[in-house]
C-alpha cells in the first residue's frame, strides 16, 4: 500500500457522484373505499406513477428532469427529498440510503444536506410567519447557530446572498412579489447548509424577466457555494440553460438521458424530438410547424409496450408489445427499440 | 379599411379604498381585418383587463373610464348589458385559459354548440346539429356525430379547448378574443392548438385578439404584437420587427430575458433589474423608467406617448426628434448599442 | 380580472428594497386593515359591536357599577319586592327598573345574572374549540383511521340536537352527583353540555381547511427539515385555520347564552340563588300574568339584545373573511 493511497481523503469533495437513484417505482392507489368497491364491484385503481427510474448526479452538477403532465416528475423529487415513500427501488445521498430506516440522528443529519425550492412562491411561504422566522427556523430545528443574535446575523446574510436587503426580515411574505418571495424560499433552503438542492419547476409561477433573475440567482450560487441541483421542469428551453445532464420522463419512465448538449443538438428518441419541435420559440416565428398528433394518454390505463407508441411516427409491432430496455447511444441512454443494435 | 377593432385612449379605472387606481391608461391600437394581433405583457401588465374591457366583462368595481372602443366602426363600449350581450358569441367570439369556464358541465357539446347556432341563426334544430358536428369535425375532434352527445368532463383537456374554439367560431363572429388559450395545456398540445386556431381564423377571415405571457406562442402566431407595461402601451409593431429589433428598453429586456432553444446556453440570461410596479405605485413620468438602463432627466417626470420607432412605435422618449432635452451622448450611443434605432436629430442633439 | 384578483399583482418595488419601515406596531397594522376597514364601513356592525362590547363590560364590572347587590340577604327588604319601574306608577327611584318576588333591585340582578350567562357561553365556547380544534387537525392532518373514526363519531353527534345533548348530560350528572353536591359542580356540568353539542362544527371545519393547507408547499417545506407532526400542525397550519373558526366561535357565543337561557328556564340550569337571564326569565314567567310584567321582560330584552349584537357581528366576521364576498 504506497503513501499516497492511505494519505487520500475520503471520498468527500471529489467530483463523484452524489445522488444515485436506482428502480425507484412509485405506485398510487386511487381506489375506492373497500365498500363502495364491494356494492359497485369495481376492482382497485392502481396509477403507477413513476416506474423503474435510474439516474445519478454529480457533485456540483445540475441535472434536470424534464416532462409534461403525468409524467411523475415531481412525484421523484419528492421521493428524491424524503417527503414520499418509494414503492420500490432507492435514492441514495452521498452514500446513505434516505429511506433506509435509520435513527433519529442520522435522519436529521441527512435532512439537513437536502433542501428543496418549490414552484409556487406564494404556498411555499407561510403567511402568517415573518420572512426572518421563516428563515430562521432550519437554521434553530438543526441547532446550526444556537445564539439568538447571531442567529438574526445570518439570517441577513442570508436574505443579502440571494439579494433582498436585510430589514426585509421584518416584514410577510405577502409584501413581497412573485419573484422576491422566490429568493426568499431560496434562502431558506440555504439556511441549513446543505449540498443538494431539488429545484421543482422553481420559475414556472414567474413572469419572464423575473425568470431570468432567479434563474441566474440559482446558477451563480451553484458556482459560489458548490451546490448539486435537481432541476424540474416543464420547460425545455429554461433546461437548456441550466443543465448539465437531462432526463425525459414520459409517462412515468426515463425515455432518454443525456449531456445537455447532446440531448438538445441531437435528440435521440422520438418523444424528446416532438417536444423539442413542439416548443414555440421566438426565433422560429413564421414557421409552419407540422401538428404531433395526440395527446398523453391516462396514466391510469397507459398504452402497452412503449407508452408513446401509439403517438410514435416510427411505432413497430414490438413498441406494442414488449418495453424498450435502456439502450447506450454514446454517453446517451434511450428506451427506445429504434436504437437496439440487434435488430434487424 | 375600416378595423375589425378600433381601441382608442382607452381608460380603465379601479377604485379601491386607498383610492382609483389606473389599471388601463391611454391605450390605443387597431386590429385589421384578419389580423391576428398579440397582446404581450407580464402578470399586472393589464392584458387581461384590455380583453375583459373589450368583450364588456370586467369585473365591478373596474370601470372604462375613458376612451372608446370599436367594433367594425360602432361603438361598444357603450352597449347596454343586454346589447353587450348579443354582440359577445355573434360578433366577438370568446376563448379563455380553462376550458371549463366556457362550456356548461350539465350539457352535452352537441346542445351548447346547436344552442350559440340558434341564438346567432335562424336554423332547424337538425340543421343546428349539423353545423355543430361540422363545427367538431373542423376543430379535429375524432368521430364527432358521436361526440356530439358526450359531456365536457369526457374530454381530455385539448379536446376541451377544441370544443372552445368551435363554440367561439360557432357564429362567424368578425373577432376572437384569445386570453391564454394555450396557458393550461402541455407543450405538445399547446402547438396543434395555436396552428388550429391560427388556421381557422384565416379561413373564416376573422381578427384575433391573442392575450398571452408566452412570446414564444406570440412569435409564431401573430402578425403584430402590442407589448403593455404597467397598464400603458410600452411599444407595438410589425412581430418580426418587435422580437427582432425591439424599440421600447422594456421589450429589448423582456426579449433578452427569454430563455430560447438557440444561442449559448452557458451565456447568462440578461436579467431586468427589479419588477413591475403594482396599480397603486406607478412612478410618474415613463412607468418603466427606476428599471431601464437608459432613463435620463425628463422619463422621471414625462410620460413618453407613443412614438414612430423603426416599423413600430415605442413609448420611449429615445425616439423623440423634435425633443427640446437631448439624451446624454453615453445613453444614445449604448441604446444604439443595442439595437434601438434612435433618430440622427436625437443623436446630433446629444451632448 | 383575474389577474388583479390575483395576489401576484401586487408585486413590490424593486428587489433589494430598504425596509423603510422598522416593524410597524401591532395596533397600526389593525387599523389599517381591510378587516377594520370593513368593519368601519358597516354601520350596524359598529352599532352591534359598541353594544356587544358595552354588555360585555357591564357584566365584568357588575359589582362595581350594580346599584345593589342582589346577593346580600341583608340589604334586601320584602317591603320592596315588587316594585315596578322607576317610571311606572308606583315605582321608586331607588330601583330603576323595578324589583322582583324578594325585592332584588332588577337592574343590579341582570347585571349579575349576566355574569353568569355569558360567563357560561365564553367557557363552553372555549371547551368546545379546544375539543373541536385539536380532533380537527388530528383527523385532517393524519387521515385514514383516525379521521374516519373522529368524523363518524362527529356524525351521530350531529343527529342530536344540541338542547337534547344538554339536557341528557345535565340529567346524569344530577342523578350521579345527588342535589347538594350538583350546585356545586352546576357551572361545569352546564359548559361541559353546552360545550360538547358545538365541538363537531369546528372539527369540521378545521379538518377540511387543515386538508387544503396540508398540500401547501409551505407545509412540505416544514416536513422536509424533519419538524415532528404536533409542531408543524400547531406552529404552521393552525394560525392558517383560524379565521372560519373565529367566525362559528362568535355565532356559537350567542348560541350558548341562548341554550343555557333554555336550560336555566326549563330549571335544570343554574340555581335561583345564582340566577341567570334564563332563570331571571323564568321567576318572572310566573308573574307575568299577575301584572309584573318588568320581572320577566327585562331580562328578556337583555338576552334579545345581548344574542342579536353578536350574532350580526358574527354574521359580519363571516362576510368579511370570505374573499369572494369581498
Amino acid at each position: 500500500m504506497s503513501l499516497a493511497e492511505t494519505a487520500r481523503p475520503a471520498a468527500a469533495g471529489e467530483p463523484g457522484t452524489l445522488v444515485e437513484v436506482q428502480g425507484l417505482d412509485r405506485v398510487f392507489d386511487l381506489s375506492r373505499p373497500w365498500l363502495n368497491r364491494l356494492i359497485e364491484r369495481r376492482g382497485r385503481i392502481r396509477l403507477t406513477a413513476v416506474d423503474g427510474v435510474d439516474f445519478a448526479i454529480r457533485r456540483g452538477e445540475t441535472y434536470a428532469l424534464v416532462g409534461e403532465s403525468g409524467s411523475g416528475k415531481s412525484t421523484i423529487a419528492k421521493m428524491v427529498v424524503g417527503l414520499l415513500p418509494p414503492s420500490g427501488g432507492s435514492v441514495t445521498i452521498g452514500g446513505t440510503d434516505v429511506w433506509a430506516g435509520r435513527g433519529r440522528d442520522e435522519q436529521r443529519r441527512m435532512r439537513r444536506r437536502i433542501q428543496m425550492i418549490f414552484q409556487d412562491p406564494f404556498a411555499s411561504l407561510n403567511p402568517r410567519w415573518r420572512v426572518e422566522a421563516i428563515v430562521a427556523e432550519p437554521i434553530k430545528v438543526f441547532d446550526l447557530v444556537p445564539d439568538a443574535g447571531r442567529r438574526r446575523e445570518r439570517v441577513g446574510e442570508l436574505l443579502s446572498l440571494v439579494g433582498l436587503d436585510p430589514r426585509d426580515g421584518q416584514k410577510f411574505p405577502h409584501e413581497f412579489s412573485g419573484g422576491q418571495r422566490q429568493r426568499i424560499a431560496i434562502a431558506r433552503a440555504l439556511a441549513s447548509e446543505p449540498e443538494f438542492i431539488v429545484c421543482d419547476e422553481p420559475t414556472s409561477a414567474l413572469d419572464v424577466s423575473v425568470q431570468a433573475q432567479v434563474l441566474n440567482l440559482l446558477r451563480d450560487l451553484q458556482k459560489r457555494l458548490g451546490l448539486t441541483y435537481l432541476f424540474i421542469s416543464h420547460n425545455l428551453a429554461v433546461v437548456r440553460h441550466v443543465a448539465t445532464r437531462v432526463g425525459v420522463l414520459y409517462l412515468g419512465r426515463l425515455v432518454e438521458e443525456a449531456p445537455a448538449r447532446a440531448l438538445f443538438a441531437e435528440p435521440l428518441h422520438p418523444y424528446t424530438r416532438m417536444l423539442l419541435e413542439a416548443v414555440p420559440d421566438i426565433d422560429m416565428e413564421g414557421i409552419e410547424r407540422q401538428s404531433i398528433a395526440g395527446e398523453i394518454p391516462n396514466p391510469i390505463n397507459p398504452p402497452r409496450g412503449c407508452h408513446f407508441h401509439p403517438r410514435c411516427p416510427h411505432a413497430m409491432d414490438r413498441c406494442r408489445a414488449e418495453v424498450p430496455p435502456r439502450y447506450a447511444v454514446g454517453e446517451a441512454g434511450v428506451r427506445c427499440f429504434l436504437y437496439d443494435p440487434d435488430a434487424t | 379599411m375600416t378595423p375589425t377593432l378600433s381601441v382608442r385612449n382607452l381608460r380603465v379605472e379601479i377604485p379601491t379604498r386607498r383610492g382609483v387606481l389606473t389599471a388601463i391608461d391611454d391605450l390605443s391600437f387597431d386590429i385589421a381585418p384578419g389580423e391576428v394581433l398579440g397582446v404581450v405583457g407580464e402578470s399586472g401588465a393589464g392584458k387581461s383587463i384590455t380583453g375583459t374591457a373589450i368583450i364588456g366583462l370586467l369585473e365591478p368595481p373596474a370601470r372604462i373610464a375613458g376612451g372608446e372602443i370599436r367594433l367594425a366602426g360602432e361603438r361598444i363600449d357603450d352597449l347596454s348589458a343586454d346589447a353587450m350581450r348579443r354582440v359577445r358569441g355573434r360578433r366577438i367570439g370568446m376563448i379563455f385559459q380553462d376550458p371549463l369556464t366556457s362550456l356548461n358541465p350539465l350539457y352535452r357539446i352537441g346542445e351548447q354548440l346547436a344552442e350559440t347556432i340558434l341564438t346567432h341563426e335562424r336554423l332547424s334544430q337538425r340543421a343546428a346539429t349539423d353545423k355543430a358536428r361540422r363545427l367538431l369535425e373542423e376543430v379535429g375532434i375524432p368521430a364527432a356525430g358521436d361526440r356530439l352527445s358526450s359531456y365536457p368532463h369526457q374530454f381530455s383537456g385539448g379536446m376541451r379547448q377544441r370544443v372552445v374554439i368551435a363554440l367561439a367560431l360557432a357564429a362567424d363572429p368578425e373577432l376572437v378574443v384569445a386570453d391564454e388559450p394555450t396557458t393550461a395545456l402541455d407543450v405538445s398540445v399547446q402547438a396543434q392548438i395555436i396552428t388550429l386556431l391560427k388556421r381557422l381564423c384565416a379561413e373564416r377571415g376573422a381578427s384575433v385578439m391573442l392575450i398571452t405571457h408566452d412570446m414564444g406562442v406570440i412569435a409564431e402566431t401573430a402578425d403584430r404584437v402590442c407589448v403593455l407595461y404597467a397598464g400603458r402601451l410600452a411599444e407595438i409593431g410589425p412581430v418580426r420587427d418587435v422580437v427582432k429589433r425591439p424599440q421600447h428598453p422594456y421589450t429589448h429586456g423582456l426579449m433578452a430575458a427569454i430563455p430560447t432553444l438557440h444561442g449559448d446556453p452557458d451565456e447568462t440570461l440578461r436579467q431586468i433589474p427589479g419588477a413591475m410596479p403594482r396599480l397603486d405605485a406607478i412612478p410618474p413620468g415613463c412607468p418603466f423608467n427606476p428599471r431601464c438602463d437608459f432613463a435620463y432627466g425628463r422619463c422621471g417626470s414625462e410620460r413618453p406617448e407613443p412614438l414612430d420607432a423603426g416599423k413600430s412605435r415605442a413609448a420611449c422618449f429615445l425616439h423623440d426628434a423634435d425633443a427640446a432635452e437631448a439624451p446624454p451622448a453615453d445613453t444614445v450611443r449604448a441604446a444604439r448599442a443595442v439595437g434601438l434605432e434612435v433618430p440622427q436629430k436625437v443623436a446630433e442633439a446629444a451632448r | 380580472m383575474a389577474e388583479l384578483a390575483d395576489d401576484k399583482t401586487r408585486a413590490v418595488g424593486t428587489a433589494p428594497e430598504p425596509a423603510d419601515t422598522a416593524r410597524p406596531g401591532m395596533l397600526a397594522r389593525a387599523l389599517d386593515s381591510d378587516l377594520f376597514y370593513s368593519f368601519r364601513r358597516s354601520p350596524v356592525t359598529v352599532v352591534s359591536a359598541v353594544v356587544a362590547l358595552g354588555l360585555v363590560l357591564s357584566a365584568v364590572f357588575a359589582p362595581w357599577i350594580a346599584p345593589h347587590n342582589p346577593f346580600d340577604p341583608a340589604s334586601l327588604s320584602i317591603l320592596d319586592s315588587f316594585l315596578p319601574p322607576a317610571w311606572a306608577e308606583g315605582g321608586d327611584p331607588r330601583f330603576l327598573l323595578g324589583t322582583d318576588d324578594q325585592g332584588r333591585d332588577m337592574l343590579s340582578t341582570i347585571l349579575y345574572g349576566m355574569r353568569i350567562s355569558l360567563a357560561v357561553g365564553f367557557a363552553s365556547v372555549i371547551f368546545a374549540m379546544l375539543v373541536g380544534i385539536t380532533l380537527g387537525l388530528v383527523a385532517g392532518y393524519f387521515g385514514g383511521f383516525l379521521d374516519s373514526a373522529i368524523m363518524r363519531v362527529a356524525d351521530v353527534q350531529l343527529t342530536f340536537p344540541a338542547i337534547l345533548i344538554a339536557l341528557l348530560i345535565d340529567g346524569a350528572a344530577r342523578a350521579l352527583a345527588g342535589p347538594r353536591a350538583y350546585d356545586e359542580i352546576v357551572f361545569g356540568v352546564l359548559v361541559f353540555s353546552i360545550g360538547l353539542s358545538f365541538w363537531v362544527q369546528y372539527a369540521r371545519t378545521v379538518r377540511g381547511s387543515v386538508l387544503v393547507e396540508i398540500n401547501k408547499e409551505y407545509v412540505l417545506a416544514a416536513r422536509l427539515i424533519g419538524l415532528r407532526a404536533s409542531t408543524i400542525m400547531f406552529k404552521h397550519v393552525l394560525p392558517n385555520v383560524l379565521g372560519p373558526v373565529l367566525v362559528i366561535a362568535t355565532i356559537n357565543l350567542a348560541l350558548a347564552i341562548i341554550i343555557e337561557a333554555t336550560l336555566s328556564f326549563l330549571g335544570v340550569g343554574v340555581p335561583p340563588t345564582q340566577p341567570s337571564l334564563g332563570t331571571l326569565i323564568r321567576i318572572g314567567n310566573d308573574f307575568l300574568f299577575s301584572g309584573e310584567w318588568w320581572i320577566t321582560i327585562f331580562p328578556g330584552i337583555v338576552l334579545a339584545v345581548l344574542a342579536l349584537a353578536v350574532n350580526l357581528l358574527g354574521d359580519w366576521l363571516r362576510d368579511a373573511l370570505n374573499p369572494k364576498l369581498r
